[in-house]
């Protein structure tokens, strides 16, 4: 059975805001699908809509084939979905959570255990623990065994690595691969940019709309800049001077240097140097590098700005 | 890194709750100016020794002093030289812009007169100066994050503590924030910072990582990164983090 997701032209405003403004996005059955964005994008809004847990303004979308709005009925049997928010029952047991959401889709865990056996080898340790006692970690593998309970063929996980720290997240994405193997179809919302790379396609989301949509690869190969990682031995001061030449087009620190383009097409790297030595900064290195999702996405989100 | 002079210094910091260690023996000096970045995994005991620099809860055993002062026996004064902000508590949703910077300045103990004065000058700088009688709870999150840490170095203390404190907020908005804790640092003021984003780890001077209470390395990013033949702090942080004993 396909299991796509048609999105066509859908907007909701929550009073004056614009949650989500008019977004067109097709997903292909079985994609590891991101959408990429800080807090505010609509990432939310539009899991929300597609759970069948909020009505649109205007637009629509299909899961599966299905109508978002006058078929919620089959919809909400062949989706899974993990909100933002750990919403189980903290006060019933590891194992009563998953018994519960198992009952509530009329099926049992031993039917489905093939499903969510990785995972739930896992935790099956702390079975008999309160749900509410779990680590963050723990909590988000329970949180997806219960997602995944019935064996959806479709899986929306809103925000599942924020706050976890890097070794969760990291085995977080692992199941993610695996359950991709499995031919579920993934779409999986963070703010954490490093990990569109760990997706097939993403969209990168702000203030309700789709900034780019594409393959990680190709979003990096749009950025159609040449991007400079400039090193010096005072970062702030460096910042600074850079700012006020005057052909800079985008200064941002990156940690230990800092991310520069310029606002002419080709530049001499050594008489940027000059620039910075006559400012009095030594020991100075500029080399070209390649852009990253986040450099794309400043890029976009500040062109987007401009625009509007 | 400005000075060698320390604003915090940690020897042998142990702290038990019954048979479990949350803190096992940490030793570590902060400079003043300095930007510290405090990491570890979840559950690896950085609350619980980001609690006892702060005065908020007394070691099992170590000496540590945090500007100066002891942290057995002169936690009150401490407070008054230390600043707080994180992510889930910093600002009062339903008070405005200027009643959240006159409630935290007055708890600290400036004037009136002082408070009025700087909150110009901050609004002034922060471009929120239209925004001074609006509620908090109406601002976006990159405002008020800008916001809850100007306010938290108001006072202008030794050393400001920042727990995970820009989950969330857009990349440029990120480096805004960034901007102004270069700044403070620049100013004098030392900035130890808890975070999970290990990108925002390299903006640090120097690095301490936690594993199951003990602190397993301690250098700058550039440094560490060698260490450990790691392309970036991730990977730095992978490496430590996988020999963890700790379960649940």
């Amino acid at each position: 059975m396909d299991s796509k997701i048609s999105i066509k032209d859908l907007s909701k405003s929550y009073g004056d805001v614009q949650a989500l403004k008019g977004i067109n996005l097709d997903i292909e059955s079985g994609e590891l699908f991101g959408l990429i964005g800080p807090d505010g994008a609509g990432k939310t809004s539009l899991f929300r809509l597609l759970a069948t847990l909020l009505l649109p303004d205007s637009g629509s979308a299909t899961l599966c084939g299905f109508d978002m709005v006058k078929e919620y009925k089959p919809i909400r049997n062949i989706l899974g979905y993990m909100p933002g928010r750990f919403s189980l029952y903290q006060d019933l047991s590891v194992l009563e959570n998953l018994n519960f959401f198992a009952t509530v889709f009329d099926t049992r865990i031993e039917d489905n255990m093939e499903m969510i056996r990785d995972i739930w080898l896992q935790i099956e340790p702390f079975k008999h623990r309160l749900a509410g006692k779990l680590s963050g970690g723990m909590k988000q593998k329970l949180a997806l065994c219960c997602a995944l309970i019935h064996q959806p063929k479709i899986l929306l996980l809103d925000e599942p690595t924020t706050g976890v720290d890097v070794v969760s997240r990291s085995e977080f994405w692992q199941m993610l691969k695996s359950l991709k193997a499995k031919g579920v179809t993934i779409i999986v919302a963070t703010p954490y940019m490093d990990e569109a790379n760990l997706c097939e396609r993403v969209a990168l989301m702000q203030d309700g709309e789709i900034l780019s949509l594409n393959t990680p690869a190709g979003i990096i190969s749009d950025f159609g800049r040449d991007l400079y990682a400039i090193q010096g031995k005072d970062i702030y001061q460096l910042l600074l001077d850079l700012r006020t030449y005057p052909h800079a087009n985008s200064v941002f620190p990156f940690g230990q240097s800092i991310h520069y383009t310029d606002k002419r097409d080709a530049i001499s790297p050594s008489e940027l140097k000059d620039y910075l030595i006559s400012k009095g900064q030594y020991d100075i290195e500029i080399s070209k590098i390649t852009a990253g999702i986040e450099d794309c996405f400043m890029a976009l989100s500040q062109q987007n700005k401009v625009q509007a | 890194m400005n000075t060698d002079q320390k604003v915090i210094s940690v020897r042998n910091l142990t702290k038990k709750f019954g048979a479990f260690t949350a803190n096992d023996s940490l030793s570590f000096d902060v400079y003043k100016g300095e930007i510290f970045g405090f990491l570890g995994a979840n559950g690896a005991g950085k609350t619980t020794a980001m609690k006892i620099l702060c005065g908020l809860s007394y070691p099992t055993s170590g000496e540590i002093m945090v500007a100066g002062l002891d942290v057995y026996k002169q936690r009150e004064e401490l407070k008054k030289n230390i600043g707080y902000m994180s992510q889930k508590f910093s600002l009062y949703e339903d008070l405005t812009v200027f009643e959240n910077i006159r409630f935290y300045a007055g708890i600290y103990g400036m004037s009136s007169k002082e408070i009025k004065a700087k909150s110009d000058d901050l609004l002034q700088k922060l471009g929120l100066v239209h925004a001074r009688n609006k509620r908090i709870g109406e601002l976006p999150l990159g405002w008020k994050q800008k916001l809850a840490f100007s306010v938290a170095i108001f006072h202008n203390p030794e050393i400001v503590f920042l727990d995970e404190p820009t989950g969330g907020v857009d990349p440029v908005t990120r480096r805004q924030f960034w901007d102004l804790i270069y700044e403070a640092s620049r100013n004098g003021i030392t900035i130890f910072v808890t975070t999970h984003y290990m990108d925002e780890a390299e903006y640090c001077n120097r690095i301490s990582i936690m594993v199951d209470g003990r602190i397993d390395a301690l250098d700058t990013p550039e440094r560490l990164k060698k260490q450990f033949e790691a392309k970036d702090m991730d990977e730095v942080f992978l490496k430590l983090a996988r020999k963890s004993n700790y379960q649940e």
